[in-house]
C-alpha cells in the first residue's frame, strides 16, 4: 500500500481528476483504510472551496464597469 | 473582408458578457481593485488587437482567459526569476500543523474553525503571498477549473512545469494561510513557541 505521505501528495490531483487510473486506485485503497488521509482529503476540499469563495469582493464596481464598457465600445467602434 | 459582415460576433459583443468573470480573475491575480482594473484594460486592448486573427470564436471565455493570463505573465516576468529561486517548504502540511498546534482546544472541528477565520479580503491577501506563477496555476486550476494542459497553453510552459507550479503553489498556500493566521493574531497560540 502507498504511504500516507504519498497519499497526501496525490489528494489535490485526485480532486481534479488528474490522476492516472493506477494512481487513483492506489489512493482509493489507501483512503479506504486510513482515517488520517480521509481527514486530509476533506480538508483539501474545504481549502479549495475557500479559494472559490471571494464572491462579493469580485463584483465589478459600477463605475469600473462603465469605464470598461466605454473602453471596449471605443475599440470596437473605431475599426 | 466579406467575413467581417458574417454571422460571427464583433469584438464588443464577444467581450462584454465576460467582463465580470475577467474582473474576478484579475482581482484574484492582482489582489487589489486598481491593479485588477489596469490589468483588465491591458488585456482588453490585447484582445482587440488579436481579435481579427481569432479563429476559436466559440470559446471566447477561454480565449480571453488566455489573453488576460499572458498579460499578467508579462507584467510579473521580472519577479518570476526571483520567485523561481525562492524556496518552498515542501514538507509543510497545514492539516497536520493545525492538529499539532490545536488553536481551538475546545472545538471538535478544529480544521473547519481554522478555515472560517478567513474572509474574502483575507483570502485575496493570502493569494498575493504566492509566487506569481504559482498563483496563476492555483487560481486557474482550483478556482476556475482549467486543466494543467490549458494553463500550460496560456503561459507557454510545458504541462510538467504547470504540475510542479500547482504542487508548490498548494504547499505555499498552506504555509501562507498558517502564517497569515499567526501574524494577524487570528489564533491564540498560547504557550507554543514559534
Ligand atoms: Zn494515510
Amino acid at each position: 500500500m502507498i504511504s500516507c505521505r504519498e497519499a497526501v501528495a496525490r489528494l489535490w490531483a485526485y480532486l481534479d481528476r488528474n490522476l492516472e487510473r493506477l494512481q487513483e486506485q492506489e489512493l482509493e485503497e489507501h483512503l479506504g483504510l486510513c482515517r488520517h488521509c480521509c481527514g486530509e482529503l476533506e480538508f483539501a476540499r474545504h481549502v479549495r472551496a475557500l479559494l472559490q469563495r471571494p464572491g462579493a469582493a469580485v463584483e465589478l464596481p459600477t463605475e469600473t464597469r462603465a469605464k470598461l464598457e466605454d473602453f471596449i465600445r471605443q475599440l470596437g467602434g473605431g475599426a | 473582408m466579406a467575413e467581417a459582415a458574417g454571422p460571427g460576433l464583433g469584438y464588443e459583443e464577444c467581450v462584454r458578457p465576460h467582463l465580470d468573470y475577467l474582473y474576478g480573475v484579475a482581482l484574484r491575480l492582482c489582489g487589489n481593485r486598481t491593479a485588477a482594473e489596469d490589468l483588465l484594460q491591458d488585456a482588453l486592448l490585447r484582445a482587440f488587437r488579436a481579435f481579427r486573427s481569432l479563429r476559436d470564436r466559440e470559446h471566447p471565455r477561454r480565449w480571453l482567459t488566455r489573453v488576460l493570463t499572458s498579460a499578467f505573465y508579462d507584467r510579473v516576468r521580472m519577479e518570476l526569476n526571483d520567485a523561481l529561486h525562492r524556496s518552498v517548504e515542501e514538507d509543510f502540511d497545514l492539516f497536520d500543523k493545525i492538529a499539532e498546534e490545536d488553536p481551538f482546544p475546545y472545538s471538535d472541528r478544529v480544521h473547519l474553525d481554522f478555515l472560517e477565520l478567513f474572509d474574502d479580503a483575507r483570502i485575496l491577501e493570502v493569494l498575493q503571498g504566492l509566487a506569481p506563477q504559482h498563483r496563476v496555476a492555483v487560481i486557474l486550476a482550483y478556482v476556475y477549473g482549467f486543466t494543467a494542459r490549458e494553463i500550460g497553453e496560456f503561459t507557454g510552459r510545458p504541462v510538467g512545469t504547470v504540475l510542479s507550479w500547482l504542487h508548490r503553489g498548494r504547499k505555499q498556500l498552506e504555509r501562507e494561510l498558517w502564517e497569515h493566521a499567526v501574524s494577524h493574531h487570528l489564533i491564540d497560540r498560547g504557550a507554543v513557541g514559534r
